[in-house]
């Protein structure tokens, strides 16, 4: 509990004490937030840390062979995210469900064991050195995390925004109210796909090192649980949840050796008890379904 | 020429442990259309039960196998009773299933992972995140060489019990009563409850069924590759299990099988034609492929019944 009491008495001294923590949750709260883009369209994708691992190399590549300016590391790792996802997106996301979610694993997985572990320029799966690493730009993070919120807020909103929960309620209904669906699919996965690679280009710029465990099926499930934890039917949902559960090791120290335990402990009753997530509004269909029975 | 032989047939047992392992997967998958990613988890308590029972209780394979199982069997009562059951009556969407039995699996496999001697599981485990292997003799290991590729007993066993298996719940899934209303629950729950078919009593028989082949399916892996460690259900099965199902299209008892060789079988090719990395991205590859291309499955269209 001294984490706790000391966030609340000591602020600034909390600050100093776990920068690394803080830093953490910001990259988690920018993939969870990646991550719900897709949900809150109606999709489950595990593709994310793969886009992740594409910004995070690209960038640290950049630096290596170019020693271009971060901006122009970041925005390239972006780029070739962009266009990767369009590339996996128009094939993929005809699949539905627990289906997408594990053909974008397998997306994930082959871009680790077939590209990462094997190509020179990745470093074979040794990882590589980022030469510009700066692990002290906690401010960048979370000023990227600000932007992000207050960007899908404002989009949540528009038509765009709108038609997804739209799809995410009954696609059938959404196509026949001439909402392009495929499009906005794809749409939101390639947007997913951008904030994920831009994550993890911060990342690799906040550690020394990428390589390739970072990049793994565990993670890809860590972050969408962060998702769906918080909450997917609004922005803060994902925030609140990455938050809380990077913090959440932490605040049960006391449990030592058995922290996993009741991460998962924890994991469960607030599943159980708030299926919706922590933040959530209940959705339509949840709503008609408990009026019905 | 031999050694392509003594390849294709390691594809073939490890295509076995899969295809076990993947049953359980997809019977649960058919009933209830949630993924359980606990499975995994129970596929190494099988493994790291049986591994106690001989080697730190001095008890024979043959009856430490059996408890094994047993004992998978039951975590698949904890599965249903605090991660499913708990949603259904919630009335969750399906994604909170997969967070409650990843989870599961969070816990049994940190559980196992802290255990040291002295600790409170040290009558389970005592060798912390290390791999450990079954003492020598545990099971017969004869060696038989025909026609120049070599054979161990341990291996055929493996072969033979699989088969059986598999044989038994495809009968058990086609022709029993049992059967005929796990099918039921499949095809639509709400229509079977309707019908006088007890949902939640096939819910619960289904998932102590799929672990207790998960069990199973980890003692075989223990034994054949003598890898037993609180990480081989995540790292060695997992995603091969789900590659599995979809290559047999999702929910088709039949198809999963076909899957599981095929899978063994060609992770076995691919090592021997470009190395370790690649056999681990087939895998992968061949999910992410199937399900582009055919996600109806290998065996693919009206042909194949679900469950």
């Amino acid at each position: 509990m001294d984490f706790l009491r000391q966030l609340f008495t000591d602020p600034v001294g909390f600050y100093h004490s776990h920068e690394l923590l803080i830093a953490q949750a910001g990259i988690n709260s920018l993939l969870a937030l990646s991550m719900w883009v897709t949900l809150y369209s109606g999709q489950i994708t595990l593709a994310n840390v793969g886009f992740m691992a594409i910004g995070g190399y690209t960038s640290v590549i950049l630096a290596i062979h170019l020693h271009s300016p971060l901006v122009v590391d970041v925005l390239a790792g972006c780029a070739l995210a962009a266009v990767v996802s369009v590339a996996i997106g128009l094939p993929v996301l005809r699949l539905r469900g627990v289906f997408l979610a594990i053909a974008t694993v397998g997306f994930g997985e082959a871009l680790r064991f077939g590209v990462l572990l094997n190509l020179g320029i990745t470093g074979k799966g040794q990882g590589l050195n980022n030469p510009a690493a700066d692990p002290g730009a906690l401010l960048p993070v979370w000023v990227s995390v600000a932007v992000v919120v207050y960007l899908f807020a404002r989009l949540a909103r528009t038509r765009t925004g709108v038609a997804w929960a739209a799809i995410r309620e009954d696609d059938l209904a959404a196509a026949s109210g001439a909402i392009d669906v495929a499009r906005l699919k794809l749409a939101a996965f390639v947007i997913g796909a951008v904030v994920a690679a831009y994550a993890g280009a911060l990342d690799a710029h906040l550690n020394f090192f990428v390589d390739p465990t970072e990049y793994a099926f565990n993670r890809a499930v860590l972050v969408l649980i962060f998702a769906v934890v918080g909450g997917t039917t609004t922005v803060a949902g994902p925030l609140v949840g990455a938050v809380l559960l990077t913090a959440l090791p932490e605040i049960v120290r006391g449990a030592a050796d058995y922290r996993e335990v009741v991460y998962g402990v924890v994991l469960i009753l607030v599943t159980v008890f708030r299926p919706e997530g922590i933040v959530s509004r209940r959705s339509f269909r949840v709503r008609a379904a408990a009026d019905a029975s | 020429m031999r050694s392509f032989t003594q390849q294709l047939l390691n594809g073939i047992f490890i295509g076995s442990i899969y295809a076990l392992f993947a049953l359980g997967y997809t019977l649960v998958f058919g009933v209830l259309d949630v993924l359980n990613l606990a499975h995994s988890a129970v596929f190494m308590i099988g493994a790291v039960v049986a591994y106690s029972l001989v080697a730190l209780h001095g008890w024979s394979f043959w009856v430490a196998a059996p408890a094994a199982i047993a004992v998978a069997g039951a975590l698949g009562l904890v599965i249903e009773y605090v991660a499913l059951r708990p949603l259904r009556r919630r009335n969750a969407p399906p994604l909170a299933a997969m967070i409650t039995t990843i989870a599961l699996a969070l816990i049994l496999v940190a559980l196992v992972e802290q255990a040291k001697p002295g600790g409170a599981l040290a009558w389970l485990w005592r060798d912390g995140a290390n791999s450990v292997k079954f003492p020598p003799h545990t099971v017969p290991n004869d060696t038989f060489h025909v026609g120049g590729v070599t054979l161990t007993a341990s291996k055929l066993a493996i072969l033979v019990i699989s088969v059986i298996l598999m044989a038994a719940l495809g009968y058990l899934v086609r022709r029993t009563s049992a059967g005929r209303s796990l099918r039921a629950v499949a095809e639509n729950a709400r229509a079977a409850r309707l019908l006088g078919v007890n949902v939640n009593r096939v819910i619960t028989r289904t998932l102590v069924a799929s672990s207790a082949l998960a069990g199973l399916a980890g003692i075989l892996f223990g034994v054949a590759l003598s890898d037993i460690s609180p990480y081989i259900g995540r790292d060695q099965v997992e995603l091969r299990g789900l590659a599995v199902i979809v290559l047999g299209g999702m929910g088709s008892v039949t198809g999963t099988i076909v899957g599981g060789y095929v899978l063994g079988i060609v992770e076995v090719m691919a090592l021997l034609a470009f190395g370790t990395n690649v056999r681990a991205g087939v895998a992968f590859l061949a999910l992410f492929l199937m399900l582009v291309l055919r996600p109806q499955g290998l065996l693919g269209g009206a042909a194949v019944e679900r469950v």
